[in-house]
This record gives structure tokens, sequence and C-alpha cells, in this order.
């Protein structure tokens, strides 16, 4: 693509913004998020380029590992936004902040795998957040060529009062194979806007997770479409919040081609006053006949105050399908707590025995021991610990 | 050991215990019998301290320590150890993990060094051949998918490990066939010691035959109305319990 091509994508995605604007809570996708905290900073970029704090983020253990501070790479800048594939795939025209993360994209990873080829181990992305007012807009783009094979962690870490628009495309071209996590760890005082967008070619297998930990108002969107026959998809995902975080997650899986599979699972844990979301849906179009599609939503309310929302939706438009869809919303299973404290362990350890627990179908499914062990460590720092301890059988 | 003054609880608002005396030395076994319904298994959950019990009245010792007034993990590490009736299966919880964080609360309580993976799992192989259970067995989710005998062989496991002073087993012995029931009998004939004090709790006297107590209560209405020595458990065995309920009625 040549630059004018990408300035003129960039422009457009410019006026688009400006024609929707921040999203209202009117809209019925935008329903349980209101944006205004964010819609009202002057938000400005970080002009200086500078090395960042890793919060401990980083991967030793990854084949490569790039880190960006505030949007701009520590080391060279790729060029997603010249690729012919920039903006093809995240609708910028639908999507106000893909429109305001395309008019104003920064520095992110370009990854091209040729094909046939196998990437051994797994390439680390780390985006860090510094200071208060500073907006980024990092945007990748992945691109697995026929009968390739990636894997790819995205973490997103920092400190003060930033707001993170991060874009990621990947594209998995036929028979390719990639597994994409996404670790939100940021700020606790952070925004963070994330659009993950997937397209998937013919008998291709993609495994996508979405980890949300940190943030204080966070919508993490992670769209699929199956387009070839007999692709694939996982999709994971695992909110843990406490606080007054509020975490909107938004998924939406196209099933566009015949003999697809889908398996989504997502699992919220709340404490204190979190609000957590899970709006996904699932569309399986007239020509996807024999697709073969899962959806579970499972909550864990650990305070009287935590809200969730669950709303599976599943639109299906030809008879020859397996679907189903389901969510559950429950509190930690009183025996259990009993059982454990029984035996001589302490309230605390229990319920964050019984939380790991819950949360551990989701973290033993991931295949990279150093990013199970970042989440595993990341989740037991975010419970909070409980005291004074309650007494039982007593006068 | 233990000493029981005039125990009056129940749940939801209900009274099941009402005015429980029972006395329990150092090594003693005692077999408490009764029929459904006359508050056994409340006993044990209030010695436990399962939540939602309530203690309306009277005073249990442990030691010469007020047993209530301890949180429940607190009993558990002082050496209360309750078999429960109807293990919870725990899943996403690893049975040796679980295990050992729970060895190591009640070691790090009496100031004892915690045992590391490899400390422990020798400790478990030897606790395992006593119970005859394999290794497979406590690589899973706490009694995720056991079968019943083997949730009960998995209390049994787990007394063995934690090595109580004060071990209550709450009808560990119903729906078991006679290997599980004669494993069970084996775990607690290993504890018996001048130093353990065993409570049996159960409605038949089958598991008595392996397991020989030194004493037998029968509790009924929320009290106990006859006590004697194992002679008695053979007794309820032959005349059932209606026997001891017309006494007590009639005696109060």
């Amino acid at each position: 693509m040549s630059v004018t091509v990408a300035t003129g994508i960039r422009e457009q995605a410019a006026q688009r913004f400006a024609q929707l604007g921040w999203p209202s809570t009117k809209l019925e996708e935008w329903k349980y998020t209101n944006v205004a905290p964010i819609a009202r900073v002057d938000w400005r970029f970080d002009e200086r380029p500078k090395f960042g704090d890793t919060h401990g983020a980083s991967l030793r253990s990854a084949a490569q590992e790039f880190v960006f501070v505030n949007g701009r790479a520590e080391a060279r800048p790729t060029l997603v936004t010249s690729h012919p594939l920039f903006a093809k795939y995240a609708d910028y025209m639908r999507h106000p902040f893909v429109a305001l993360n395309t008019a104003n994209a920064q520095d992110g990873a370009l990854i091209e795998i040729p094909d046939g080829t196998v990437v051994e181990g797994f390439i680390h992305l780390l985006f860090i957040g510094d200071g208060d007012g500073i907006w980024s807009h990092p945007r990748n783009l992945i691109v697995a060529g026929r009968n390739s094979q990636v894997t790819i962690v995205e973490t997103y870490v920092g400190r003060g009062n930033y707001f993170t628009n991060a874009v990621t495309e990947i594209v998995a071209g036929e028979g390719a194979v990639v597994d994409h996590t996404k670790i939100e760890c940021e700020s606790l005082e952070a925004f963070h806007v994330g659009t993950v967008q997937i397209h998937q070619e013919r008998s291709s297998s993609v495994t996508a997770r979405s980890v949300a930990i940190g943030g204080l108002l966070v919508r993490n969107e992670t769209n699929v479409a199956l387009n070839g026959e007999g692709a694939s998809l996982t999709l994971d995902g695992l909110f843990v919040l406490s606080g007054r975080q509020h975490v909107d997650n938004q998924t939406l899986i196209d099933h566009a081609r015949p003999h697809c599979d889908s398996m989504e699972l997502y699992k919220g844990i709340l404490d204190q006053s979190a609000r957590g979301i899970f709006d996904g849906r699932i569309i399986v179009r007239p020509d996807a006949v024999k697709t073969n599609s899962r959806q579970v939503n499972h909550n864990l309310l650990l305070s009287e105050t935590a809200i969730v929302d669950s709303k599976p939706t599943l639109e299906i438009h030809n008879d020859d399908v397996k679907c189903n869809h389901g969510s559950t919303i429950g509190q930690l299973d009183e025996e259990a707590m009993f059982y454990l404290r029984a035996r001589g362990i302490g309230e605390n350890d229990a319920r964050n025995m019984l939380v790991y627990a819950f949360a551990s179908e989701i973290v033993d499914r991931m295949k990279i021991d150093a990013v199970r062990e970042q989440v595993r460590r990341a989740l037991f720092a975010h419970m909070p610990e409980r005291l004074p301890e309650r007494r039982e059988a007593s006068r | 050991m233990l000493e029981i003054t005039n125990l009056h609880a129940g749940i939801d608002g209900k009274e099941i215990l009402k005015g429980l005396n029972l006395e329990v030395g150092t090594g003693e076994v005692h077999a408490i019998m009764g029929p459904n319904g006359s508050g056994k298994s409340t006993l044990a959950n209030v010695l436990a301290g399962r939540p939602r019990y309530e203690v309306t009245n009277g005073q249990v010792l442990y030691e010469g320590k007020d047993l209530l007034s301890m949180k429940t993990e607190e009993r558990a590490r002082e050496g209360v150890f309750l078999a429960m009736q109807y293990p919870v299966e725990i899943p996403g919880v690893n049975n040796t993990y679980f295990l050992k964080a729970a060895l190591n609360a009640v070691r790090k309580h009496h100031g004892l060094e915690e045992l590391d993976a490899m400390e422990f799992l020798q400790l478990a192989r030897e606790k395992m051949k006593l119970v005859e259970i394999d290794e497979s067995f406590i690589n899973r989710g706490v009694n995720e998918g056991f079968s019943g005998g083997e949730k009960k062989r998995n209390e049994i496991f787990q007394m063995a490990v934690l090595d109580p002073k004060l071990a209550i087993l709450d009808e560990t012995d119903s729906g078991l066939d006679i290997d599980a029931l004669r494993v069970v009998a084996n775990g607690v004939n290993m504890l018996r010691s001048e130093k353990h004090s065993v409570i049996v709790i159960t409605h038949y006297q089958r598991l008595l035959r392996y397991l020989i107590p030194d004493y037998v209560h029968v509790l009924s209405g929320g009290q106990i109305v006859k006590s004697g020595g194992k002679e008695l458990a053979e007794e309820l065995e032959q005349k059932g319990y209606d026997w001891i309920e017309t006494e007590a009625a009639a005696a109060r």
C-alpha cells in the first residue's frame, strides 16, 4: 500500500470518528459502558521517546519481545500502517474506537509469517502506559500465511491515569495455526479499550484468549470471522475484578462458512464493587451449515456489591447446526470453604484456593509456562485480603 | 481430651441437641450410635465448626480450652479432625496441593518447619499404602469424580496424613462395602494410641466389629440416653433403638 493510500485511510477514519463521536449508552452495544470518563479528558500524545518500567511483565522465555511505551516502539519502528492489509478487517466505519485508533495509529507489531513457516516459542508484545493524561493507539497486524504457525502474547501494563486504545488485526491464512493471548494488566487508574479482530480462512485454527485483570474502565472486544470452510476457533476469556473496576467484554463470532467449530468459554470473578459484563454474540449465516458452536459464561461473585451482566446471544440462520450456549452466576461454595478450613487452611487461603480453582479451567489451558505463571501471580496479587475473619458456631 | 457439658445446638432456629453431655478421655475410642434425626451429625458439625450451626447453651472443652470460641481452621490446627459424612467435590483444587497446604498450616501452627514437596510426597506415599489407594488418586481434584467409597477412603487418608489428636468420624461407614469398611477401620486402628482419641458416629454396628470401641453411647432426642461398653452395640444391633427410646421417654 502506498503512503498516500494509508494517509487516505487515516483521514477517512478521522472523519468517521468526527461523525460517530464517543459512543453513548443509548447504543445497544454500549449500553453497559459509559465512556464519558474517557471522553472528558483532553488526552495528549507522549512526545518524549522514553523507556518505561516494564512492571515485571517482561517475559524472558519469549523467542522475541517488542516493547512499546505510550504507543512508541523502543526498538525500530514498525510500519503497520503501510501494509496492504492495514485496516482491512477492523471496521473503522462502524466502530468509533477503531476509527480513533486507525486515525491516530502509532507503533505496533507487524508480524508476517511466510507460508509453511512454524515459529518456535512465542512472540511477546509488551505495551506500557505511563503518565496521567497520555493516550496511546497501538496498532498490531498479524498475518499468518498458509499452513504457518505462530504464538503471540500481548501484555498491557502501566502506571497512572492514561488511556490505551489498542487494535490488533489477525489474519489466519488457509491451514494456519494461531495462538493469541492478550493479558490486560493496566494500572488500576487507567482506561483501556481494545479490539482484537480475527479473520480466519479455510481450515485455519485459532485460539484467542483475553485476560482482564487491570484497568479502571475497560472494554475488550474480540470479533472473529470464520470465513473459510472447516475453520476452528477456541475463544477463552477470564476477567478478575475488584474495587470499582468496570470491564466490558464483547465478543462476536461470525460463522460465515460451513463446517466451522467455535468453542467459547468466558469466566468472571468479581469482588467488592466491581462490575463485569459478558456480551457474546454468535451469528450463524445461512451458508454456514454443519456449524458446531458452544458458548459458555460462568461468573463468580465474591461480594454483595459486585455486579455482573451476562448476555450470551445466538442468531442462527440455518437449521443444520449444533449450537448451544449458557451462563451461570454463583457464589463461592460454602461447603467447599468449610471443607478446606476444617483441614486447617485459613479463610483467606481457602478463598484464594477456590477462586483460583474457578479460574484454573482457563489458566491451565495456557500452553506457555511463563504466561500461565504471570497470570497466576497477577490473579493472586489482585485478590483483596479479607479481615477480620468471621467466627462460626460460637455464641 | 474432650468435655461436653449441657450442649444445646441446632440449625436454622431449630434446636437439635438438647443438653448433651459427653466426656472423651485421651486414648479412648467412643462410638455414638442412634436413630436417624437423633442429632449425631449435628454433634459432629458443631464440634468441627460448620457454619450455620448455632450453639445456644453449654460448653465444650478440648484439652481444657474453649473449643466453641475457636475458628474452624484453628480447631483443625489444634488437632480436631472431622471425617465428613458427605465429602464435597472441589474441582480445580489438586488433592496433593490441598493436603500439603493443610498439613503445613497445622505444622506452622505448632512451630514446626513446613514440609517441601518431596518430603510431603514421601509421607503421603506411606499413608496411601495404609488406605490402599494409588497415586493417580491424589493427583486429581479434591474428591473430583470419586465414588462414594473413594471419598471415604480419601477422608481416612487425610486423617492419616494430618495425624489428629481427636478424630470424629461422621457415618464414615455408611454405604461402604466390606473392603472399604476394613480400610476405614484399619486407618482408625492405626491412629489408635494413648495420645489419640476417636469418636465414631454410626448408625450401624457393622464398623464396630473391626473397630472395637471402649465406650458406646446412644444418642436420642438430642441427648445421650444410654452409655455402656462394646456389648451395648451388639444389643442395639439385635434389639434396635426402640427399647432405648421407650426407656428414655419413661425416665424423662
